[in-house]
């Protein structure tokens, strides 16, 4: 009956199929709870109105029919045009911004192999040998829709946030390419799939026990990389109005909107892959595999556990992104810089090091050497700090000191 | 001019180590937004559900007209509140009464609630406490129309109110025959000694403040 599926190509267009769909969906829903989230931060409701149609009287399940509503409204409202834009490209940012985000996901393995008949199929849409370098690649094109939304836009907010959005994404690429480097250096693959493998209970450990301090590295520039705050100067409304999508209406906002959503998903699942193990559940790699998550599983049951596992983590992830952006206050401009340059670089360099040494020794594997050298790099970058006494993102210091009365 | 015994220096706050490197910040911000996400309670009242508490229980609302306890309309139909009301907005038309304890009623009896500026002036002037102000703060119509409450409508008001009496407005200190007598006489004197001081500036032809007052 289903043999038709069992080619590697046909069932790749149908995972697509379904991973845009379900990709979609939790889009809509992730604003849903970012809205909620933020309310519930402030100590309000958030939305809880709209349920299906009136259909279950006063019942509005909690507004969990605010995505549908939202989604019309963006569809049906005004689609403003400015007469002074680049039409082509104004048009075209956005479904950028959006594709690129998309297109990252068909590297994360989402469950591992699925036995179908006689066949082992990936549940992955692509498999590609350059795997990490391809998400590296996908990743950085994001900001394309960010600057040619900001140029075509032809108004100074825009450009002025479009500006800012390629300074902040050359300067974080380097550190988040950095500690990729780090995890592709200890596994010596680039296979996303194998570097899952790597992880799986009584293969190995998480990559997070080896290199916390990478994992934590590769967050931060995460939350750059997304343009989540505190790095969303690209938006800042209290300087640029709206920033890149100040000209932007209806429909084509709403990509930007769901392009940065999505990208959050993409970024968690991507994260989640490298240093949590993936669809693997065995905390941490420390115990034995829990059952159906061994990379010998490939019934259809074990690939649904795989996906739920790997969309819990993902779930925490998105979690985390909102908690901080509803917690921390936005960089200043020149804290950002500094952040990136002055702190996040010389640590990923110095952990670089580390982990070309550890891989020379053959010690990539061992717990003590990779934590205790990253204790020790942590350490010399906190003595350097306290030293020059000066934090690493940066404050005022440079402003006349306190107390000194101006101008005599 | 600011002397500077009077500049109060606020120095920046000392940052340790860890602080410098951001991250103990973050947590101890997290800390705080987690707190409030799950344990500190909705300030946000759910509103056509859930009614916030007035804080005042002579808030003016909007007006009912009252029954007497024969169930008939109390207004007697004596023009005081038509004509104490600042906005215009009550409208009475009336006509000789049915009944013999009064000699008029009133036949129209209509109030603009979107004229009415909630002054409790007509509340005031009744001489029969027929019209009063509810707490009821909640009115909706579809149409200007529609918020012309006429007798039938103030009276219905009534009937959903009449187990709560309306609170008078609290009586303002230093206004004759109400209030705090002793206060009110101590801003008497003190008036009339500005009264005094200013009279040579009176004779010169001005009206002072003072006197006025």
């Amino acid at each position: 009956m289903l043999s038709w599926l069992e080619n590697q190509a046909v069932f790749s267009a149908v995972l697509s199929l379904l991973l845009i769909g379900g990709i979609m969906t939790s889009v809509a829903y992730c604003i849903y709870f970012e809205r909620k989230i933020s309310a519930w931060i402030q100590d309000r409701q958030g939305p809880n109105r709209v349920g299906f149609l009136g259909l279950f009287g006063n019942f509005h399940f909690w507004g969990l029919g605010q995505p549908l509503a939202d989604g019309a409204k963006f569809l049906l409202k005004e689609d403003i045009i400015p007469s002074r834009v680049d039409k082509p490209l104004f048009i075209l940012a956005p479904a950028i911004s959006m594709v690129i985000a998309l297109i990252g996901f068909v590297v994360i393995p989402w469950g591992g192999f699925y036995m179908l008949g006689d066949t082992l199929l990936s549940v992955q849409v692509a498999n590609p040998d350059v795997g990490l370098l391809y998400v590296l690649g996908v990743g950085s094109m994001g900001v394309y829709g960010v600057v040619l939304g900001g140029w075509a836009s032809n108004n100074k907010y825009s450009m002025y946030g479009a500006v800012r959005a390629t300074a902040q994404m050359l300067s974080y690429e380097i550190p988040m390419g950095i500690a990729i480097l780090i995890v592709v250096l200890a596994c010596g693959e680039l296979r996303l799939e194998e570097i899952v493998a790597g992880q799986v209970g009584g293969n190995g450990l998480w990559n997070i026990v080896l290199h916390p301090v990478a994992f934590l590295i590769l967050l931060i520039t995460l939350f750059a990389e997304t343009n989540r705050a505190p790095f969303d100067l690209a938006e800042a409304e209290q300087e640029l109005v709206g920033g890149f999508h100040t000209e932007y209406s209806a429909m084509k906002f709403a990509m930007f909107f769901l392009g940065e959503y999505v990208h959050m998903i993409t970024g968690s699942a991507f994260i989640c892959v490298l240093f949590l193990g993936g669809w693997e559940l065995s905390f941490f790699g420390i115990g034995p595999a829990f059952p159906g998550t061994g990379i010998e599983d490939t019934g259809l049951i074990s690939v649904l556990i795989k996906i739920g596992v790997l969309s819990v983590k993902v779930a925490f992830f998105i979690f985390l992104f909102m908690l901080v952006r509803w917690t921390l206050p936005r960089f200043r401009f020149d804290q950002l810089m500094r952040l990136a340059w002055k702190g996040l670089i010389p640590i990923s360099l110095g952990l670089l090091i580390l982990t070309v040494l550890g891989v020379y020794m053959g010690w990539q594997r061992s717990v003590i050497y990779n934590l205790g050298g990253e204790i020790a790099i942590v350490a010399a970058t906190l003595g350097v700090v306290v030293l020059a006494n000066k934090p690493v993102s940066g404050r005022q210091e440079n402003m006349p000191a306190l107390g000194q009365p101006l101008g005599g | 001019m600011i002397s500077d015994a009077d500049i109060i220096l606020i120095k920046e706050p000392k940052l340790s180590a860890a602080d410098k490197l951001y991250l103990t910040q973050i947590a101890e911000g997290v800390k705080v937004t987690l707190n409030h996400l799950f344990f500190k309670p909705k300030i946000t009242v759910e509103y056509p559900e859930e009614k916030r508490q007035l804080r005042v229980d002579n808030y003016r609302g909007v007006h009912r007209l009252n029954r007497d306890p024969d169930d008939r309309v109390a207004c007697v139909a004596c023009f005081m509140c038509e004509t104490a009301c600042p906005a215009h907005c009550i409208h009475i038309v009336a006509d000789e009464s049915p009944w013999d304890d009064r000699e008029k009623y009133p036949e129209q009896f209509d109030i603009d609630e979107l004229r009415c500026i909630y002054c409790g002036m007509c509340e005031e002037a009744c001489p029969v406490d027929a019209i009063e102000l509810t707490t009821e703060y909640d009115m909706v119509g579809h149409s200007r129309d529609e918020m012309i409450f006429d007798k039938e409508k103030l009276l219905s008001v009534y009937d959903q109110t009449k187990d709560v009496k309306p609170r008078k407005n609290p009586k303002i200190s230093g206004y004759e025959g109400t209030g705090d007598r002793a206060k009110y006489d101590q801003l008497r004197q003190r008036l009339e000694e500005i009264v005094e001081k200013s009279s040579p500036d009176e004779a010169n032809g001005g009206t002072s403040e003072g006197n006025k007052l």
